[in-house]
């Protein structure tokens, strides 16, 4: 399994620095949850990570983030030989509405050019069973993808992305949309994931990230004019039970934010 | 819990309901006035020009003057022609220009495309005739088909540009993220993605356009110049039904105006049937994006 070196990231959308020299190292085979108030920057960081920012007209980015060892930023680095290893999953569940369940599941891998029927129908099934979904949905694959509940749609777009084998999977406020039952299920999911692949969450439950996560970054833009900065990055039981930073102590016992 | 309402404030609400209810009556009085032209023109071209309707009428060529019986059919020839080549080339044409201008275009030369497509949008039809007159007509001395749907081209391509533009940026930035968050090439996700998404939207920009260009008569009058005889060469001076219509309108033969009223319910009917079955498809992308 691989990890990420984040060698001091800066971002930009147009004119506006929302994030400033972000140093941090998510390790292999870990659950790392990203946590702040609104606006503080979590899904930019995030997006950072498989270059899905600079996708946002307007939107810049500086420095370096190492994949294993691999200089993702470097100019002779593209972009979506980058999305290939490193899959995301997004606030929202977008399941192509034209397409069926398992076209849905497939769908990255026809997008990445390959289209081999019998291993297309072994990954989408090992994808499903990865995502819990599979025993829900095996006898519904040709039904239209968009007309599954909001926590069938968003596990779908979980084996969507695991569908096409990335090392690493980046979690934008996957559960956010939902409610309290699709909500367990995804973090059941998460947890069985572990096992095989590096996950990066953000989220603006701090009960999800200490839940879920083994490794928590906090993050906070404090004065709007300014961008924001990595507060405390540490192991999740430490920051929720002796945070170093007087500001992640009041975050996380609910003063503000 | 218990209300108390005092007489006073009673007389109020009937007051408002009033008030409402003759606001109501003047809108539904303002939707009639508009649909009452549109029913007074359906009515008088069908009371006019259904005699003219009978089996010749679709298999028979122009009749001489003061003969009876006779039909339009080289001009049903024609404008399927015209209007087919001018599809052909508009809605390739009009289809990569959305693409380019909503996926790909960015600073001046979109907005000068944009600018173009606009400007073209509202450029008075019998301009883009005269244009492809001095164009196409006199450089190969001859009136065709294929000037005519030039000169169609010119109409349609704008119409079916912006219309299509507008239904791709309909498509949600989520599924085109998704896409691209996958690992797909920009061109791919276009292609597989965002196409089929816009899928119908795009069939309606394109029955809007040929509905167009059926009814266009000045392009067509300076282009195609029109035909007595069955034609199916496109580079031949070729009959249309506007023309045939704007031609028999004029004429002082009662059976010559009766065949301009046929002419003129076959374009009705044509512009009905694909506008309808525009307003169909795009409400069933609506209900699809919603």
């Amino acid at each position: 399994m691989k990890g990420l070196d984040v060698l001091g990231l800066d971002a930009w959308y147009g004119a506006d620095h929302i994030l400033r020299d972000v140093r941090m190292a998510i390790r292999p085979g870990t659950i790392t949850a990203i946590i702040g108030p609104s606006g503080c920057g979590k899904s930019t960081l995030l997006r950072c990570f498989n270059r899905m920012h600079e996708e946002v007209p307007g939107a810049r980015v500086a420095g370096s983030v190492m994949f294993d060892g691999w200089d993702m930023y470097a100019p002779s680095s593209d972009p979506v030989d980058v999305r290939r290893h490193i899959g995301m999953v997004f606030q929202r569940p977008n399941p192509f509405p034209t397409m069926t369940v398992l076209e849905n599941v497939v769908a990255g891998l026809r997008l990445q050019g390959r289209y081999d029927r019998a291993t297309m129908l072994e990954a989408a099934e090992q994808a499903m069973r990865s995502a819990g979904i599979w025993d829900e949905l095996k006898d519904r694959l040709d039904r239209p993808g968009g007309r599954l509940s909001g926590g069938q749609q968003q596990r779908v777009c979980i084996a969507r992305a695991l569908a096409v084998r990335p090392e690493m999977l980046l979690m934008d406020e996957p559960a956010s949309a939902l409610d309290p039952v699709s909500t367990q299920q995804i973090e059941d999911t998460v947890q069985e994931l572990k096992r095989s692949i590096t996950i990066v969450i953000v989220t603006h439950n701090m009960q999800q990230a200490a839940r879920v996560s083994d490794y928590t970054a906090f993050m906070l833009r404090e004065d709007p004019r300014r961008p924001s900065v990595l507060v405390e990055y540490d192991e999740t039981r430490h920051m929720f039970t002796n945070p170093s930073h007087k500001r992640t102590e009041a975050y996380i016992t609910g003063r503000f934010g | 819990m218990t209300l108390e309402i005092a007489p006073r404030r009673f007389r109020s609400i009937r007051l408002r309901k009033l008030k409402s209810d003759v606001l109501l009556g003047m809108l539904w009085l303002a939707g009639l006035i508009a649909v009452v032209p549109l029913l007074l023109i359906v009515g008088y071209v069908l009371a006019k020009g259904v005699p003219a309707i009978n089996a010749a009428f679709f298999t028979e060529t122009a009749p001489p003057p003061a003969v009876p019986g006779g039909g339009m059919a080289q001009a049903f020839v024609g404008t399927g022609m015209i209007v087919g080549i001018a599809t052909l080339i508009s809605v390739p044409l009009g289809v990569l220009t959305a693409i380019y201008l909503s996926e790909f275009g960015r600073g001046r030369l979109a907005a000068g495309v944009r600018f173009v497509a606009e400007i073209l949008l509202s450029t008075p039809s019998i301009v883009a005739g005269a244009f492809i007159w001095a164009l196409v007509v006199v450089a190969m001395h001859s009136f065709s088909a294929l000037a005519g749907a030039i000169a169609l081209t010119v109409l349609m391509w704008p119409i079916i540009t912006r219309a299509t533009e507008e239904t791709l940026r309909l498509v949600p930035t989520e599924l085109r993220e998704g896409a691209l968050a996958l690992g797909s090439p920009r061109w791919k996700m276009v292609l597989r993605i965002v196409l089929p998404t816009a899928g119908s939207g795009i069939l309606t920009a394109v029955m809007l356009a040929v509905a167009r260009g059926f009814g266009e008569t000045a392009p067509i009058l300076l282009t195609s110049l029109g035909n007595d005889f069955m034609n199916a060469d496109p580079l031949q001076p070729t009959d249309a039904v506007p023309l045939r219509v704007y031609n028999y309108a004029q004429s002082a033969f009662p059976q010559w105006q009766t065949l301009a009223w046929g002419g003129a319910i076959t374009l009705l009917a044509a512009v009905l049937v694909l506008s309808i079955g525009a307003r169909i498809l795009s409400d069933r992308q609506r209900r699809r994006l919603g």
